[in-house]
């Protein structure tokens, strides 16, 4: 039973590790898509800030400086983001293809040609990273029965990254539900021109959304090549920027159902790796794609209607014309 | 306002794709490498020689199929980008179908049944979320990306746990007999007596021509067509005009899916001979460039398709003369094209109509600028 339950705790301690960039990731689509622009980019923005932080982890060996490159690429390719979708009307998703596609092969061509080993950036030293933080009095409680292990086990003891991408949920709550930007953010995702009428500037309203999920996503990026692991590894993201296109749907395009999803998925892909050739007495052994599939299955289902029903921000999609 | 026109179809486009070659020279001269060196190199290793051009024509037919299934897709007014898991479940079909009857059956008759089974299980791959966009209201581009991940999952279930070969390490079916294999255009020219390289090319290409006139037609002369075409332009116009969109959104969908699902013909039962993991290797997403290159026209679509074979043969080519170079230098040329003739496709509209006035509509009133 013991053993079941420390199984269990580490279950849930890597699932917080697993979750960290979807929530990130999430929360970054959040801010985007309320405000009207479909972001099918959030994996490319995470791949090219891995790929970004790795790099400047490994040249200058400061795990800061290596977070600021990765947020500032990614902001970068959220403005490309915008100039196509905002300035220039282009279709959301066909920008949002573009950067995936572009990035996905950018950060090998630049990888090899820079570090010569075949995409991957070399490895990036213990102090070039974030590392484990542990908690005042973790120590001190490790031994109280059941709050010591939780507190030790599982919440103290990840790098700072994991903290501020939970951190991170509240503060979109509060500034899209709380704030008056965030008022004009939900605003300019349902009608825009509503907006327009009340003399605010829809573009730059975009501008500075696009801009926030330009910023998280270097976080996630960042957290995955020098916080999770410690290099950047050819398409290190592999699809978890769409695994969290898909928790925020499946939260609603809401903050805090969405972190519940990236939690659930995390849980998932944990699991999947644990259970990697057990055999269950009737079943046989246990599909671990099938596991793995199930984040999308679940959203292709939910958005179908037959579990609740994730209806999108209005004007998500389209483009603001003013004057007709 | 013809000159306007002409500018819109034929040179802006050609600019938008200068655009995207441009940078990505760029790219290569910040990486040290010649681009004019570069392109050369490229030529050579896609047309220089036989086997070049034999491989160039075998990437040329994998992105026919996808781009043509993108295009019909685009018509209908739907982004499909779930071109990948339709050619991989394609090329599923077409394998199953074949390991069953290869021993009994003869060529001339698992031919027909294999291009059969990949339309129809890229067609089924693709239609349900035409079901769900059309009679569930949730947004195509999500529910395709999500089948790509599925079938993903489902291929690697299928053939690690099923379809293995027994005793085999890798995953991977068992070889097609010679009945379930596609001839190579060598073998096909050599029995009339034309010799030519050994290359992956094989008897496919010529369906892939067949498939651009038949969508040709399909698309311009066809009642069926022209319904997609309505619904594609407006949608409250095609129920005024008595179409059903959901009706049209299943039909676009499934024929995308039928078309991206001849990628399996090509690489299952031409080239591998057998069902294997990853045999499509991102060409689902290449047709997306093709088709946004290619203006969904399939003439365009042949042309941006050679372009794309060039680029994916000749690009081996250079990562093996330049070691500094990835293949993955094609992959961002596709990224850069989507982006250009894409997202971007409307960029250089204003710029180039203000020009083309300033240099020849000296007659025209400055309010027709805003064209």
């Amino acid at each position: 039973m013991a053993d079941f339950l420390l199984n269990l705790l580490l279950i849930f301690d890597a699932t917080l590790r697993v979750a960290t960039p979807l929530v990130f990731a999430a929360m970054a689509g959040l801010f985007s898509e309320r405000s009207g622009i479909i972001d099918i980019s959030l994996e490319g923005k995470m791949l090219a800030a891995a790929f970004a932080a790795a790099a400047t982890a490994a040249v200058t060996g400061s795990a800061w400086l290596a977070l600021g490159a990765g947020i500032a690429v990614s902001v970068v390719l959220a403005l490309l983001h915008g100039f196509a979708c905002i300035t220039h009307r282009g279709d959301q998703v066909v920008s949002g293809v573009a950067i995936n596609i572009l990035v996905s092969g950018l950060t090998v061509v630049l990888g090899t040609a820079w570090f010569a080993r075949g995409g991957q950036t070399p490895s990036v030293s213990q102090d070039a990273r974030f590392r484990p933080i542990t908690l005042p009095g973790a120590e001190a409680l490790a031994d109280v029965p059941v709050i010591g292990a939780l507190y030790s086990e599982l919440i103290s003891g990840h790098n700072l990254l994991v903290y501020l991408a939970f951190a991170a949920v509240p503060l979109t709550w509060w500034v899209v539900y709380r704030t008056r930007f965030g008022l004009r953010l939900r605003a300019v995702g349902e009608n825009p021109g509503a907006v327009d009428t009340a003399g605010i500037s829809v573009a730059f309203l975009r501008y500075r959304a696009v801009l926030c999920a330009g910023l998280l996503c270097g976080f996630a990026g960042t957290y995955l090549s020098i916080g999770q692991n410690a290099a950047f590894v050819r398409e290190m993201t592999a699809g978890q920027g769409y695994i969290a296109l898909a928790a925020l749907i499946f939260g609603k395009w809401r903050p805090l159902p969405a972190m519940l999803a990236c939690l659930m998925f995390g849980f998932l892909d944990a699991v999947a790796i644990r259970l990697q050739g057990v055999v269950v007495p009737v079943i046989g052994p246990i599909p671990v794609q099938l596991i793995q599939a199930l984040p999308y299955v679940l959203t292709v289902v939910l958005l179908a209607g037959f579990i609740g029903r994730a209806v999108a921000p209005k004007a998500i999609g389209k483009a603001y014309v003013k004057e007709r | 306002m013809a000159g306007i026109l002409g500018i819109d179809v034929g040179l802006i486009p050609l600019i938008n794709i200068a655009l995207a070659f441009l940078v990505s020279g760029a790219i290569l001269w910040a990486i040290d490498v010649d681009p004019l060196e570069a392109v050369e190199i490229i030529l050579y290793g896609a047309f220089g020689y036989d086997l070049a051009i034999g491989y160039t024509l075998y990437y040329t037919t994998n992105f026919v199929f996808t781009g043509l299934a993108v295009a019909v897709a685009f018509h209908a007014g739907l982004f499909n980008i779930g071109g990948e898991g339709q050619a991989y479940i394609g090329g599923l079909g077409v394998g199953l179908g074949i390991l069953l009857v290869d021993n009994y059956l003869p060529f001339y008759v698992i031919l027909p049944l294999a291009i059969l089974l990949s339309a129809a299980f890229g067609a089924a791959w693709a239609a349900i979320p035409a079901y769900l966009q059309a009679y569930r209201g949730s947004h195509i581009v999500i529910t395709t990306i999500m089948f790509n991940f599925i079938a993903a999952a489902l291929m690697v279930y299928l053939m690690v746990n099923l379809l293995i070969q027994p005793g085999s390490m890798s995953p991977e079916s068992r070889e097609f007999a010679a009945a379930g294999q596609l001839p190579f255009m060598h073998e096909l020219l050599g029995w009339f007596g034309i010799p030519i390289a050994p290359s992956p090319l094989n008897l496919s290409v010529v369906w892939a021509a067949i498939c651009c006139i038949l969508v040709w037609a399909f698309i311009w002369h066809t009642r069926w067509g022209y319904e997609v075409r309505t619904v594609g332009a407006n949608e409250t116009a095609a129920v005024y005009a008595g179409i059903d969109p959901r009706r049209v959104i299943m039909l676009a969908m499934c024929i995308s899916g039928a078309l991206a699902g001849f990628v399996g013909i090509n690489e299952v039962m031409g080239v591998h001979h057998r069902l294997l993991l990853n045999f499509t290797a991102g060409y689902g997403f290449t047709g997306i460039a093709v088709a946004l290159m290619g203006r969904n026209h399939p003439v365009g679509i042949v042309l941006a398709s050679l372009l794309f074979g060039m680029l994916y043969q000749g690009g081996a080519e250079l990562a093996f003369e330049e070691p500094k170079v990835t293949r993955e230098m094609v992959v961002t040329i596709q990224g850069l094209v989507i982006l250009f003739s894409g997202a971007l496709a409307y960029m250089m509209k204003g710029p180039v109509e203000r020009t083309y006035l300033r240099l020849f509509g000296g007659l025209q009133r400055p309010a027709a600028q805003e064209g």
